[in-house]
C-alpha cells in the first residue's frame, strides 16, 4: 500500500482514523487516570501516617 | 409464640397493605404520575390517534416504569427510618420471607393499580380494545418483574442520601430488556400479529426474576443493615 | 497448595506484586499493540466487501471483548469478596470498573463510526448494541453505588452485589447475535471451529486482543495499588511500602 493510500484508507479515512485516535486517547487516559489515582492514594496515606504520628506524640 | 415463615409473610403482607391504605395520598401519587406522564406524550409529540397508536406501547411502558420507580424508594425506607427494619431482621424470621411479602404488597398497591388503570390510558393513546388482553397480561408480568428489580435497588440504596436517584440509575438498565419485550408484546397485539412469543418471554423473565431477586434483595438488605 | 491464594488476600503482598508486574505488562502490551496496529493498518489486505474500513476491527473488537472481560472480572472478584470476605478482592473489583467503562465507550464509539459506512447509520437499536449500551449504564451504576456509601466496606459489598446482578447482561451481549436477527455480524473468532477470517488479517487482530488484555492487566495493577492504599491507610506495612 502506498503512503497516500495508507492515509486515505480507501476513502474511509474519516471513519478509520478517528477510531484509531480515540483508541489511543482511551489507552493514554487509562494510564494517566491510574497514575493519578495511585498518587492521590499515596498522598492520603502519607497524611494519615503523619496525623497518626502527631497524635501518638 | 413462634410463627412459621408463611404466617410471618402473611402478617407482613397485611401490615404493609394496612399501612399503605392508611395513606391514600401516597397510594394515589404514582397513579396520578402515570396519568400525567402518558398525557405528556400526546401533548409533546402529536395528538393524532393514528400516530399515537404506533408509539402507545412504548409510552405506556415507559410511564409505568417511571411511576413504579417513584414508589419503589419507599419499600424499605419507612421501616428503616424508624428502626422497624432492623427489628424485622433480628426477629429470627427468614428475612427473605419478609422481603417477599413486602415486595408483593408493594406490587399490589402500585403495579396492580397501574394495570387496572391501563385500559383508561390505553384508550387515550388509541390502543384498540382487541389488544387489551395482551396489554393487561404483559403489564401484569412486567410490573411484577419491575417490583422485584426495584426491591434489589431499594435494598442497596436504603439509607443513602439521594438514594432515590441512585435507585433509578441502578434499576433502569436492568429493566431495559423488560421494556423491550413488554412493549413488543403489546405492539404485536395492536398490529394483529400473535404476541405469544413475546408474552412467553416476558413470563420467563418474570419467573427468572421472581426466583432470584428475593435472594439478591435480601442479601442487599443484609449488606445495608450490617 | 493454597498458600498462593491466601497470599493474594494479603494487602502488602498484593501491593508488591502489582507494583512488580506493571512494567512488564506495559512493555509486552506495548509490543503487541504496536505490532497489531502496524500490521493491521498498513500490511493486512483490504477486505473484499468492506475495503479499508474493516481495519476499525483492530480497535473495535479488542475494546468490546475487554468491556466484557473487565465486567466479568469486576463481578467475579466482587463475588469472591462477598463470599469469602476478602478485602483485596473488592479492591480488584473497584479497580476494574473505570477501565471497563472506558473500553465500553471505546467499543460503542468505534462501532458507531464503523456502522456509518457499513450499515448507513451511526446507531441502531439492535440487540448487541443495545445490550452493550446497557453494560455501560451498569458500569456507571456500580461505580456510583460504591461511591455513595460513607462506609467504604459497605460500599464495596453493595457494589459487588450489583455487579453480580448485572453479570447476566454479559452472556446476553455475547450471544445476542446468535439469538436474534441482529444487524451486527456474528462471531468471527470467539466461537468453536475455524475462525472466519484470513490469517493475514487474523494475526494482527489476535495481537491487538492480546495487547489490550495485557494493557488491562497493567492498568489494573496500577489502579489496584491505589485501591489497596485507600483501604489500608492505617496499616503498619504502608509506612515501609511508601518509602520505597
Amino acid at each position: 500500500m502506498s503512503v497516500g493510500g495508507f492515509w486515505a484508507m480507501g476513502g474511509y479515512a474519516r471513519f478509520v482514523w478517528p477510531c484509531i485516535a480515540l483508541a489511543i486517547v482511551i489507552l493514554i487516559w487509562n494510564l494517566w487516570s491510574a497514575r493519578r489515582y495511585h498518587a492521590q492514594a499515596l498522598k492520603r496515606a502519607e497524611r494519615a501516617i503523619l496525623m497518626a504520628g502527631s497524635k501518638a506524640s | 409464640m413462634s410463627v412459621g415463615a408463611l404466617q410471618a409473610m402473611s402478617l407482613v403482607l397485611r401490615r404493609e397493605l394496612c399501612l399503605s391504605f392508611r395513606r391514600p395520598d401516597q397510594l394515589l401519587q404514582p397513579l396520578v404520575f402515570f396519568l400525567i406522564v402518558t398525557t405528556l406524550f400526546p401533548l409533546g409529540l402529536s395528538p393524532q390517534l393514528s400516530l399515537l397508536r404506533q408509539m402507545a406501547p412504548g409510552v405506556l411502558w415507559v410511564a409505568a416504569l417511571l411511576a413504579s420507580l417513584l414508589s419503589m424508594d419507599g419499600l424499605f425506607k419507612g421501616d428503616a427510618e424508624d428502626g422497624t427494619l432492623e427489628q424485622l431482621a433480628l426477629s429470627g424470621q427468614s428475612l427473605a420471607a419478609i422481603v417477599i411479602a413486602k415486595t408483593i404488597a408493594h406490587w399490589f398497591v402500585s403495579g396492580a393499580a397501574l394495570v387496572i388503570m391501563s385500559p383508561l390510558v390505553a384508550v387515550a393513546l388509541g390502543i384498540p380494545v382487541t389488544a387489551f388482553p395482551t396489554m393487561l397480561l404483559s403489564l401484569s408480568l412486567g410490573t411484577l418483574t419491575l417490583s422485584w428489580l426495584g426491591a434489589i435497588g431499594a435494598g442497596l440504596t436504603v439509607g443513602l442520601r439521594r438514594g432515590s436517584v441512585l435507585l433509578s440509575l441502578i434499576v433502569l438498565p436492568l429493566a431495559m430488556p423488560l421494556l423491550i419485550f413488554g412493549a413488543n408484546a403489546t405492539d404485536r397485539a395492536i398490529a394483529g400479529d400473535s404476541p405469544e412469543g413475546a408474552v412467553y418471554f416476558l413470563a420467563a423473565l418474570c419467573v427468572f426474576t421472581s426466583s432470584l431477586a428475593p435472594l439478591a434483595a435480601t442479601a442487599a438488605l443484609r449488606i445495608t443493615l450490617e | 497448595m493454597w498458600t498462593w491464594f491466601y497470599r493474594l488476600a494479603s494487602p502488602p503482598y498484593v501491593y508488591r506484586v502489582a507494583s512488580a508486574f506493571t512494567p512488564w505488562l506495559l512493555l509486552t502490551a506495548g509490543i503487541a499493540i504496536a505490532y497489531g496496529l502496524i500490521d493491521g493498518l498498513a500490511f493486512a489486505p483490504p477486505d473484499y466487501q468492506q475495503g479499508d474500513a474493516f481495519r476499525i476491527v483492530y480497535v473495535h473488537a479488542p475494546a468490546a471483548w475487554l468491556s466484557l472481560f473487565a465486567y466479568t472480572t469486576m463481578a467475579v472478584s466482587g463475588a469472591i469478596g462477598l463470599i469469602w470476605r476478602i478485602k483485596m478482592a473488592h479492591a480488584l473489583s473497584a479497580a476494574a470498573a473505570p477501565i471497563g467503562a472506558s473500553f465500553t465507550i471505546l467499543a460503542l464509539v468505534t462501532g458507531s463510526l464503523w456502522g456509518r459506512p457499513m450499515w448507513g447509520t451511526y446507531w441502531a437499536w439492535d440487540p448487541r448494541l443495545t445490550s452493550e449500551l446497557i453494560l455501560l449504564f451498569l458500569y456507571f451504576g456500580v461505580m456510583s453505588l460504591r461511591a455513595a456509601f460513607e462506609d467504604p466496606a459497605r460500599g464495596d459489598r453493595a457494589a459487588a452485589l450489583l455487579a453480580i446482578v448485572g453479570v447476566v447482561n454479559v452472556p446476553i451481549i455475547h450471544f445476542s447475535v446468535q439469538w436474534w436477527n441482529s444487524l451486527h455480524q456474528g462471531a468471527t473468532v470467539a466461537k468453536f471451529g475455524k475462525p472466519a477470517m484470513d490469517a493475514s488479517m487474523l494475526w494482527p487482530l489476535l495481537a491487538m486482543l492480546l495487547g489490550f488484555m495485557l494493557f488491562f492487566g497493567a492498568v489494573l495493577c496500577m489502579r489496584l495499588q491505589g485501591e489497596v492504599l485507600n483501604r489500608e491507610r492505617q496499616a503498619s506495612w504502608v509506612r515501609e511500602a511508601i518509602k520505597a
